[in-house]
């Protein structure tokens, strides 16, 4: 079976989803990266889904698991590069990833995952502007 | 069948005297008045439909959906269309047809070959045939009519959606009018096109020309703001009136996101947010600014 490599990238994770995800990529995906997690004590998480065309609700929920999981195991999931169409899909399908953190690409990705790194507290700040 | 064969016979015969006499009804009834179309035109139109209407009388009976009449229902449509976009009224279109019959009665009663009775019963066989004509005109044009509302509800959709880039990174859409749900599928294709092409971090929405607030209304916003933060950018709402934020208190509408009042004011949060400010200069300073922008320019 496939599975989705998963790239050490500093203290983060890197997951460039680049194929079709079927459900079983999916779940296989979301163990090897509890997984990772762990044994890299990884400190975020970035996604990109730019390639994505298609998502149905399970991959939908399969990110907000992902994003649930990494927080327990104290890393922060970034979401980057939605397409449009699929964050039009996403919303309309009344997943709105509220437990996940986005970014348009991902170096702004990164900057978000290490700008919450070095400050934490000040981000959160921000977030309640 | 072949009783309107008579009547085909005395179309082509009688051309001569009908084709003034249909044009001058025409024109009493207004046709050229509003200069729309020129009096040749009318000829012309009148005098194809004539002829073919002829043709279509010697084979095709008083049925008007018979493939006889094909050359005629194609004559009408194209007419009946041209005039829908001339800006005729229904009516006006459907007397183009409806105004052949006096000019062909007079006909049928000035042939001496003919006894009333054949008058009478070709007279009653003309009638439907030209009031299907007619119909099958006003048809068309509604039709038509119809196409060109449907367009100009397309292109405000379109035009009444513009996203404007504010500052690097930072995106305005002032909507205007009411939001329905097919003009937010618009809206936010566009907003989320947007973001994409220009990488844009925040994403402001200007609610200042959109009349009434209900809580449709409000979903829609909220499924754009939710979509947009999916891509990675922020949403701030501005603009929300007075009496239309009172609205949506009172519907119990809440927009769980950033809202300013003004337009102003959520430029200098977005500002801030992306790490910029907006200094004022001492005034020295100013003038020799604006000289070197004169200068400049």
């Amino acid at each position: 079976m496939d599975r989705i490599p998963i790239l050490k990238f500093g203290d983060a994770l890197l997951v460039t989803i680049q194929v079709d995800m079927h459900d079983r990529l999916a779940t296989a995906l979301e163990e090897d990266l509890t997984g990772r997690i762990v044994t890299h004590n990884a400190k975020g998480v970035l996604i990109d889904i730019s390639a994505l065309e298609i998502v149905d609700s399970f991959i939908g929920r399969m990110l907000d698991n992902i994003a649930a999981v990494s927080r327990i195991l104290d890393a922060d999931t970034v979401v980057v590069g939605m397409r449009p169409a699929v964050a039009i899909t996403l919303v309309e399908l009344g997943l709105s990833l509220s437990g996940v953190k986005t970014a348009l690409n991902v170096e702004r990705g990164m900057d978000l995952i290490q700008r919450q790194r070095e400050e934490p507290e000040a981000a959160d700040d921000d977030d309640q502007d | 069948m072949t009783e309107l064969g008579t009547v085909a016979s005395l179309v082509g015969s009688n051309e001569l005297t009908l084709l003034p006499e249909w044009i001058e009804l025409q024109k009493k009834s207004g046709t050229l008045q509003t200069g729309r179309i020129t009096e040749a035109e009318l000829t012309t139109q009148s005098r194809n439909f004539l002829h073919l209407l002829r043709d279509g009388l010697a084979k095709g009976g008083n049925d008007a959906a018979n493939g006889a009449y094909a050359p005629v229902r194609e004559v009408l449509s194209d007419l009946s269309k041209s005039r829908a976009m001339q800006g005729f009224a229904p009516g006006e279109t459907a007397t183009f047809v409806f105004s052949l019959k006096q000019p062909l009665f007079n006909a049928l009663n000035r042939d001496k070959a003919l006894s009333p009775a054949q008058v009478a019963e070709l007279t009653w066989s003309v009638t439907t045939l030209l009031d299907q004509l007619g119909l099958y005109t006003l048809e068309v044009f509604v039709k038509s009519r119809e196409e060109v509302v449907h367009r100009q509800q397309r292109e405000i959709a379109e035009l009444s959606t513009p996203v404007v880039k504010l500052w690097d990174g930072i995106l305005a859409l002032p909507l205007i009018g009411t939001l329905d749900s097919q003009r937010t599928q618009v809206v936010m294709e566009n907003l989320l096109q947007t973001i994409v092409d220009v990488e844009a971090e925040i994403a402001i929405i200007d609610i200042t020309g959109v009349p009434t607030v209900d809580t449709l209304t409000a979903q829609h916003l909220l499924k754009t703001v939710a979509a947009a933060r999916l891509m990675g950018a922020d949403c701030i709402i501005s603009g929300i009136r007075p009496q239309i934020a009172q609205t949506m208190v009172h519907l119990g509408v809440e927009l769980n996101v950033v809202s300013k009042a003004s337009l102003a004011d959520a430029l200098a949060v977005a500002l801030r947010r992306t790490g910029r400010a907006v200094v004022k200069i001492k005034s020295g300073d100013a003038e020799r600014a604006s000289r070197a922008g004169q200068q400049g320019a």
